[in-house]
């Protein structure tokens, strides 16, 4: 568990923020130059704030009121960096085992065998870093902070020089990390499908202050955490309950109070919860159940509110029966004639194809 | 074709080889100096040289431009002026001369450990240079990296920052060596000019072009230098070469 309070001044740019996280993942979400790499570094050590604290499992790492600062070797954090940042004179292996070395005996907890095989880099081990692909490098770089058996992994923005080949190759496979080696991580990122799939919580960072903080669902529900995304990035996040895979048409049930959501492929065993990306301009807001229509879902809700701007179009947030919210992209003449407003039931239609088993997040067993 | 004649070319070899056979035992005695000199005068500086480099590249502190340009100085001081001070400082009455002969019993005044002295402080300025761009050349944030994997500054500088900055400890070094069997001005200022003490090849030549005998023995010394020198270069380069194409790997 890990709480942070810290204020520090960089220059012109002034970090003031706090959050806390019980375990699994939480994300900090946010434009370049909001504060989330510096947050990072206050975590990890690296840098002194100027005040504030932070703890982990209860135990300070930095406190200025008690002058307490750990420094980074004796933190046990392991630090993921967008550019691998591996050591370029030792090899894959010896890379590997750095950490490893310095971790007390009793607390070397995860093996380098399962890390090994998880991460898939096996064959690379004799090589040197230079001989690596980007991807390879990047899953060297995570196997390196785990092989340390940190008791806190951040991860800084690892997926973001990758192309997205790459990035759909080493998601689920943090996904794993998570789920197998039960290590809590603190994820930075500026891309919301990466924080949709991995988080359950996350902390929303802009100008270095935090400006909105929850699970997914809620932060992402809510559209001003988007405001900077251009209108066809913007999503929204249903959590819902494989029920079962279609084998004949390819086609997986989730259910939700709603209505059942289709997607195409396979999303993951039934029974398990999982949480879908939907983005905006897939919704189509209906008032009445819709027949003759190609889309298979339709959810019953009402709306929760609506936003606009001086343009055309209108974030139209729809508050599902059960729980949960879908935000659909509409324009303003549409709402206007449809007489749609906040407390009027609707139905949000939303296309099968535009759901996949990428835009999956299965939930942390 | 007529094969050539295995006399002639034995002459030209015992030629060569007479010419170096010539070599007087002071002259070889002066070269035998030299090496020792440069050798020691390298190795002695290489400890403090990483130091401050790493300490130049790496740290803020107060007085580290009072630092950087007490290295320097004795590259742009004029040598018989840093031999002088050396003399003032670490002579027999010198303050920390005195000191370490009475507490230690180390002497440098005319002694060739003194050359050595000379040496070391007049290739110190090339050798820190080298270093510290070399450290300053490393990405900070794998020092970062190896920080979060638990390794504390000391590691860190042991099994990253010195192998990957390998290059610029074997240039300065090289560097330094070269300067040191040149060194002439601070060494003559401090030590004098004693045969078989503190007599370097420098040193010699200088007193040979001083005798009207002396050209040939000054000639043959020269020549030694060159080589030297020559060698000193292209272990240098190659050095370079070597350390580029390790870097060109690594990128």
């Amino acid at each position: 568990m890990i709480r942070a309070a810290i204020k520090k001044t960089l220059g012109t740019f002034e970090l003031d923020i706090s959050f806390e996280n019980d375990g699994g993942v939480i994300a900090l979400f946010g434009p370049s130059g909001s504060g989330k790499s510096a947050t990072i570094g206050l975590i990890a050590g690296l840098t002194r704030p100027d005040s504030g604290a932070i703890l982990l499992d209860g135990r300070p790492l930095v406190d200025t009121a008690k002058g307490v600062f750990v420094p980074a070797h004796a933190r046990r954090i392991g630090l993921v960096f967008q550019d691998a940042q591996l050591f370029p004179h030792l090899s894959v292996k010896h890379n590997l085992l750095f950490g490893r070395f310095f971790a007390p005996k009793a607390e070397r907890r995860i093996a380098l065998e399962p890390v090994i095989e998880t991460l898939g880099i096996g064959h690379l081990l004799d090589r040197r870093p230079g001989r690596l692909s980007g991807g390879e490098k990047q899953r060297v770089a995570i196997g390196r902070a785990l092989i340390s058996s940190p008791r806190l992994l951040l991860m800084d923005e690892p997926l973001a020089a990758l192309d997205s080949t790459r990035k759909q190759e080493i998601l689920p496979l943090i996904e794993r990390l998570r789920d197998e080696f039960r290590i809590p991580i603190v994820y930075v990122s500026h891309a919301v499908e990466e924080v949709a799939r991995l988080a359950a919580r996350v902390v929303v960072l802009a100008g270095g202050r935090v400006v909105a903080a929850g699970t997914v669902e809620d932060v992402f529900g809510d559209s001003a955490a988007q405001a900077g995304e251009s209108r066809f990035r913007r999503a929204s996040f249903v959590t819902a309950r494989v029920a079962g895979y279609d084998e004949a048409w390819g086609l997986t049930e989730l259910a939700h109070p709603a209505g059942t959501i289709w997607l195409a492929g396979r999303a993951g065993p039934p029974g398990r919860d999982c949480r879908v990306a939907v983005r905006a301009v897939d919704v189509t807001l209906a008032t009445a159940r819709p027949a003759g229509l190609s889309v298979r879902t339709v959810l019953t809700g009402t709306i929760g509110r609506i936003d606009t701007d001086d343009g055309p179009l209108a974030a139209v947030t729809v508050d599902l029966a059960g729980h949960g919210h879908v935000v659909a992209s509409a324009t303003r003449k549409a709402l206007d004639e449809l007489g749609l407003a906040p407390g009027r039931p609707v139905f949000a239609l939303i296309k099968t194809v535009a759901l996949d088993e990428q835009t999956v997040a299965l939930a942390p067993r | 074709m007529q094969p050539a004649d295995p006399h002639a070319d034995d002459l030209a070899r015992q030629g060569l080889l007479a010419a170096m056979m010539d070599l007087s035992s002071e002259e070889l005695t002066a070269i035998h100096l030299s090496l020792r000199i440069a050798v020691v005068a390298t190795l002695a500086s290489l400890p403090l040289g990483i130091f401050v480099a790493y300490a130049l590249a790496r740290w803020r502190f107060p007085g580290k431009v009072l630092l950087d340009g007490l290295v320097h100085l004795p590259l742009v001081l004029p040598p018989v002026v840093t031999g002088y001070v050396l003399l003032l400082l670490f002579g027999r009455r010198g303050p920390i001369g005195a000191f370490l002969a009475e507490n230690f019993g180390i002497v440098f005044s005319f002694r060739w450990t003194g050359a050595a002295l000379a040496c070391g402080v007049m290739g110190f300025p090339l050798m820190v240079r080298a270093i510290r761009l070399s450290i300053e050349a490393i990405d900070r944030r794998l020092e970062d990296a190896a920080g979060t994997l638990g390794a504390n500054r000391a590691w860190t500088v042991a099994l990253v920052t010195l192998p990957l900055a390998l290059p610029g400890l074997m240039v300065g070094s090289i560097l330094c060596f070269a300067k040191a069997l040149g060194e002439f001005g601070a060494t003559i200022t401090f030590v004098s000019n004693i045969p078989g003490e503190t007599q370097t090849i420098s040193a010699a030549i200088y007193s040979l072009t001083q005798t009207p005998t002396g050209d040939a023995a000054a000639l043959r010394l020269t020549i030694v230098s060159i080589v030297i020198a020559l060698m000193a270069l292209v272990l240098s380069e190659a050095v370079q070469r070597l350390a580029t194409r390790k870097i060109a790997q690594f990128e």
